[in-house]
């Protein structure tokens, strides 16, 4: 047991650190409470200890003990099923939703990062069993880095160009620049939109990022976002002022109007660009050699 | 599930009263433009709506 016990540390270590800073990384820090932090980080630990003591199960050799360890790690795929549950509760509740696919994704994040930490803990264990506890010093940091440059994912900034828009109105049509975003009837919800509303535009970049940007699930996120930054003027049954993404139908660009508690529009552009791409939605045309073909 | 009435016209209100034919809701009528504006914006609020324009002196409250 002394033996593999400095082994079993060091993975359980390291996996636990990556877990902790996984959980940090997110910048809309979700979850944002002690109790659902204290969850995952105690789910962390479960597959942190997974990863360490796999090393030593083989080396031993107990391969009984690595049938084991494998039918363990499919009880990660109940995480998945937990975070879904508790996201689509709590949407029945919200003004803005956050919508199906954005909390598919956040799932899907849940479950793939307790994989990431059995494999930094499988990792670390396996360089200190093989080359001695010393070199996990190394290869433990090296192997978190690496998770979390691999899994950071792309974001809007990168898929498309964010820009101002002009909020305006033609007749009762509220418009962002050539954009028809809602029909307007009240002039002084008008007067509040023109004085308060923001806009910008989203321009995608080439035809897979306009076909991202079209799936209603990767505006919602958008919208999401953006208000639970910003916060937003809708209430319970005043829904006048409702954000809405539209889409520009003939040049395939999106137009986003928000009238936002903190109308900051140079911030607003931020967000929208660190929204992240939604995995269920991105567009993969160009992978296909009829959409290339279609597209120049 | 919310099974609340969605994308429905929920009450129309108008002065020309010669443009809207009874139908599917209530139509209320006003004297002039400052009495629609204030009773579509009540109806609204009410019944959780919003108001939309017609540009032909019609103004309706839709449930979304």
């Amino acid at each position: 047991m002394e033996k593999y016990g400095a082994v079993i540390a060091a993975g359980i270590a390291a996996g636990l650190i990556n877990r902790w800073l996984l959980l940090r990384s997110d910048y809309r820090h979700y979850p944002t409470y002690p109790h659902g932090q204290l969850v995952h980080l105690a789910l962390g630990f479960i597959a942190a200890s997974l990863g360490a003591v796999a090393v030593p199960a083989i080396a031993k050799p107990d391969f009984v003990a690595v049938t084991f360890l494998v039918l363990a790690a499919q009880q990660f795929r109940e995480v998945r099923n937990m975070e879904r549950e508790t996201l689509m509760k709590l949407e029945e509740s919200k003004l803005i939703s956050r919508g199906t696919d954005y909390i598919e994704g956040i799932a899907r994040v849940f479950e793939a990062r307790n994989y990431l930490v059995i494999m930094t803990a499988l990792l670390t264990s396996g360089a200190a069993q093989l080359w001695g506890v010393k070199s996990a010093f190394i290869i433990g940091p090296v192997s978190i880095m690496l998770t979390l440059r691999l899994m950071s994912g792309s974001f809007i900034g990168d898929i498309a160009e964010v820009k101002q828009g002009q909020v305006h109105f033609e007749g009762s049509l509220l418009m962002v620049d050539d954009v028809v975003i809602m029909n307007v009837g009240l002039p002084q919800t008008r007067k509040k939109i023109i004085e308060e509303g923001l806009g910008v535009i989203i321009k995608p970049v080439d035809d897979n990022a306009r076909l991202n940007l079209d799936a209603p699930g990767q505006r919602k996120a958008i919208i999401h976002d953006v208000v639970s930054i910003l916060g937003s003027k809708v209430d319970i049954n005043e829904t006048e002022l409702m954000p809405m993404a539209r889409k520009q139908v003939d040049k395939g660009y999106l137009a986003l109007f928000i009238v936002a508690n903190e109308p900051d529009l140079e911030m607003l552009i931020e967000i929208v660009k660190r929204v992240p791409v939604l995995e269920s939605t991105r567009g993969t045309t160009l992978q296909s050699y009829y959409g290339r073909k279609a597209a120049d | 599930m919310n099974t609340a009435l969605s994308e429905y016209v929920l009450a129309i209100i108008t002065c020309e009263t010669d443009k809207v034919k009874g139908g599917g809701c209530p139509v209320f009528l006003a004297s002039d433009q400052e009495e629609m504006e204030k009773t579509s914006l009540l109806l609204a609020r009410i019944l959780g709506g919003i108001v939309h324009d017609l540009e032909n002196g019609i103004y309706l409250v839709c449930k979304h």
